[in-house]
């Protein structure tokens, strides 16, 4: 089985079960109560901080500190919760270092900010360990909402008009519930299955139903037939298609999306037989592209690099990200694009041509290069799908206005879905959470 | 480098850094350990009079609180006297001190206030060859319920009384070592000086509980789910210390009278700024006990070198340096008028300094939406609370206003001349004459 890293072809077993194992554990392992205490007491306790004003939901970040520093950290959580009911998963993925710690006064200040994240994390952790759920149902109104996605704005609208006393059924097309926090977000952040955990934990409001391997348009599911049996429909539904490469030799085996690799490779009972390639490529500057990049080096790939069309301060995914990638191995390859997947029968080699901005347009220069590829993946953006055509579209995504509201009456919509935010879970959080409050402001009127 | 050798009522010791009577120094053991790591002297722990000796707790006899990473703030203890026999102590004194001869050794004393009692014990101890005593008139638990300790030092009288029969009947220095557990730290003072006291040292701990524990309730520390107030010391207490240490210094009653001063000394500066108030030398305990004895070498090269920045040469020269300028609140120069001044180079935007004036001071420091914290120089009273919350050291200063420009807030011109609440016209006292 102990193929090692050099052998040809995508194939399992390159690393050692202990080398997997270290390689997938948790990235930024969690504070120990007293590692707390101290990262707690270096907040300032801002006025009008400026890490709330940078959270998407909203957390009082300096009170949920100092919560912790008092030694209270249920309490913190529930500060955080109630903001941010995936507040667990938010403390493990957020880009915090665009987000809350990149405006953290002592980032501005040291370049060392507060820790936010890990901060955040812990409390929610004590909270969840209790496995207590500081919330409760408002008396029933009679209401029910349906709700197509059981992503982080899924979840988030869900818990919110449970909360608010509705009755809530959530569909998925999933087999399991969570989005991409159960099938892409990178398996070295959420250790442990914790995204089962957190749904599960949400669900302990009750008042919500979750059918899964259930997605619009199949199986009965309609817009319209939503509508008619519920009083609301909040849509979130992702980006459930996956951009192509548009280069030759695309077709060939070893050549995927990386947005399938991610999910197989967090859904899969054992990583040691999880095949990846020895010469890895990975089109697309995103987080998607790192995430696959970096999880290709963990599983053992000789050599991988990140390919992207333009320069580093362009790339989609932060410095953060990138240097995590290049710390573990990864190489990063700018203004280069794809031309070719070369192979008798299955891919061997890219060929990238170099690209140049020329009058504000993006074109190749005719110079190409070649990489060994045995396993080519790409990452080039998802694209909404599957929307139902009475709605109408803002750019490629669902048209909103105010707290998600459709050209539909009585549809909502949020998350990746809907157009405005960045894609972040975070911000899908804040939209699920903030249609929730809009449907229930609707229907009490 | 400065001398760092100190004269303290003719006792010569190699720097100013005694350790104080305390477990520290409760035996042989421990204070050959202080004296090779470089202390200057120790003051022995406290001897009881001949007998079976005092027993202790057998649960925790010390509580803390602490600053952020369990950094020892306060300590408290309930522990008594010396719990080894007389004998016992005064021997190990005596070889101590015959080894060390350079360093200071003090024996610190407590016995019943009766004069047959201290007649008694005070021979043997000068038999040791000890340089001195310091009569603990300070430590405010367990001993005190005894009518010893604090409960003598909290009666001027007994102070006198005591001082006087040791200067009877002991022919080297005497030091008495007072309680803070009392209202005018002058009255003791001024008792031991009348008894004929050589010195004062000061303070002794401040009666405590360090915490309750909201389980159990129970006072911290707990024996048995009970507590009994201990004896507050370290960091915590040096600001309440060096303000008795200086109104001894500079009530005419007991100036020039020389002082230990002891009191959550930690570091050098800690130290420098007890002998610039009036000390002569100074004792620690809590920063050895956190520490251990090493702490007494970044002490001593500290203020070595500060001296040397100075020009000082001799410890001698800077003690008291700092006695002439503390004076009573209503002689503060009411015509010093001085502005917040906020440097944006170095503000880092967390806007405690608003929050603070904003919510609990003078609204004087306004908020733009982009974060910029500037003062209102219409509201500011110079109080200091925003340099104080400020995170920043030197980010936040405070201005002087030159005379004969118009301070905005009163739309008064700023005099020259020093005037002080005495001369005021709201007050009701002031001389009329004038």
């Amino acid at each position: 089985m102990a193929h090692g890293q050099t052998a040809p072809g995508i194939l399992a077993g390159r690393l050692s079960s202990e080398e997997i194992e270290t390689n997938f554990s948790d990235l930024h392992p969690p504070y120990a109560p007293h590692e707390a205490a101290v990262a707690a007491d270096r907040c300032y306790f801002c006025h009008d901080a400026p890490c709330v004003t940078a959270c998407p939901t909203d957390i009082d970040i300096p009170l949920f500190i100092r919560q912790i520093q008092a030694g209270n950290p249920e309490g913190a959580a529930e500060t955080i919760l109630s903001q941010n009911i995936l507040g667990g998963m938010c403390a493990r993925v957020c880009p915090t270092e665009t987000l809350c710690e990149e405006v953290c006064v002592r980032e501005v200040a040291e370049g060392k900010p507060v820790e936010i994240g890990r901060l955040q994390r812990f409390a929610t952790d004590v909270l969840m360990e209790a496995g207590t759920h500081p919330f409760v149902r408002a008396a029933e109104t009679g209401k029910r909402i349906a709700v197509v996605g059981a992503g982080p704005a899924g979840l988030a609208c869900a818990h919110r008009l449970a909360m608010l006393g509705h009755q809530v059924t959530i569909y998925d097309a999933n087999p399991k519930p969570g989005g991409l926090n159960e099938y892409g977000i990178a398996a070295y952040k959420a250790t442990n299955d914790f995204a089962q955990a957190e749904v599960d934990w949400l669900l302990k409001i009750g008042g919500i139903s979750v059918e899964c391997d259930v997605a619009l348009g199949d199986g009965g599911l309609t817009l319209e037939g939503l509508r008619g049996e519920f009083d609301a429909v909040f849509l979130a539904i992702g980006l459930a298609g996956v951009n192509a490469l548009r280069a030759q030799g695309e077709d060939k085996p070893g050549v995927h999306h990386a947005v399938d690799f991610i999910a197989d490779v967090r859904q899969a009972d054992d990583l040691l037989k999880h095949p990846v390639g020895r010469h890895v490529v990975v089109i697309g500057g995103g987080m998607t592209a790192i995430d696959a990049a970096v999880k290709s080096k963990l599983l053992g790939a000789e050599h991988v690099t990140v390919a992207y069309r333009r320069g580093a301060s362009a790339m989609g995914a932060s410095k953060f990200e990138q240097d995590l990638a290049t710390s573990k191995g990864v190489k990063l390859m700018f203004n280069v694009q794809p031309k070719q997947v070369h192979g008798e029968d299955v891919a061997t080699e890219i060929e990238l041509e170099y690209t140049a901005t020329v009058d504000g347009a993006l074109q190749g220069t005719g110079e190409t290069v070649r990489l060994p590829a045995d396993q080519v993946l790409k990452a080039i953006g998802q694209r909404l799908e599957g929307v139902p055509d009475a709605l109408h579209l803002n750019g490629n995504k669902i048209a909103v206005i105010g707290a998600g509201r459709t050209s539909v009456e009585g549809v909502w919509a949020g998350g990746d879905c809907a157009a405005g935010g960045e894609d972040l879970t975070v911000t899908a959080v804040a939209e699920g959470r903030d249609a929730a409050m809009d449907i229930d402001a609707t229907l009490r009127a | 480098m400065a001398d760092l050798t100190t004269d303290f009522l003719g006792i010569t010791s190699p720097n100013p850094f005694w350790l104080a009577s305390a477990p520290p120094t409760d035996k042989e053991y421990n204070v050959r350990r202080a004296f090779e790591a470089g202390w200057g002297g120790v003051v022995w722990k406290t001897l009881g009079a001949e007998g079976p000796p005092v027993v202790n707790v057998n649960g925790p006899r010390y509580g803390a609180i602490y600053g952020a990473d369990r950094r020892l703030l306060g300590l408290n203890n309930i522990e008594l006297i010396t719990d080894r026999p007389l004998e016992v102590n005064l021997e190990e004194m005596a070889r101590v001190k015959s080894d060390y001869p350079d360093r200071a050794l003090i024996a610190s004393i407590m016995v019943p206030c009766e004069e047959g009692a201290w007649k008694e014990i005070l021979p043997r101890v000068a038999e040791t060859g000890a340089d001195g005593i310091e009569l603990n008139f300070g430590c405010p638990h367990g001993m005190s319920e005894r009518g010893m300790g604090s409960a003598v030092g909290q009666v001027p009288e007994y102070i006198e009384m005591v001082t006087r029969w040791c200067k009877t009947y002991y022919d080297k220095p005497v030091i008495v070592k007072l309680t803070p557990n009392i209202t005018d730290i002058r009255k003791p003072a001024a008792a031991a000086k009348n008894g004929g006291a050589d010195a004062v040292s000061l303070i002794n701990t401040i009666n405590s509980i360090t915490s309750v524990n909201l389980d159990t309730m129970s006072p911290e520390p707990s024996i048995d789910g009970k507590g009994s107030h201990g004896g507050y010391c370290g960091p915590a207490v040096k600001p309440i210390a060096m303000s008795m240490v200086s109104e001894i210094a500079r009530n005419p009653e007991t100036h020039g009278l020389p002082i230990s001063g002891i009191g959550g000394i930690t570091t050098w500066r800690d130290a420098a700024e007890f002998i610039s108030l009036g000390c002569g030398n100074v004792q620690v305990c809590t920063a050895a006990m956190t520490y251990g004895f090493k702490i007494v070498e970044e002490m001593a090269t500290g203020l070595s070198k500060w001296m040397d920045e100075k020009g000082y040469t001799n410890v001698r020269d800077f003690v008291g340096q700092a006695v002439p300028n503390v004076t009573d609140w209503q002689y503060l120069n009411l015509n010093y008028i001085a502005k917040a001044k906020i440097d944006q180079d170095q503000c880092i935007k967390c806007g405690r300094c608003y929050a603070a004036c904003e919510d609990t001071s003078h609204q004087a420091i306004s908020m733009s939406a982009d974060r910029v914290f500037e003062v209102i120089d219409e509201e500011c009273v110079a109080c200091n609370l925003c340099v104080d919350v400020c995170p920043v050291e030197g980010c936040i200063t405070m201005e002087q206003m030159q005379p004969g420009t118009v301070d905005p807030r009163t739309g008064k011109r700023v005099e020259e001349e020093y005037a002080n609440w005495t001369m005021h016209p709201n007050n009701p006292m002031a001389n009329a004459a004038e």
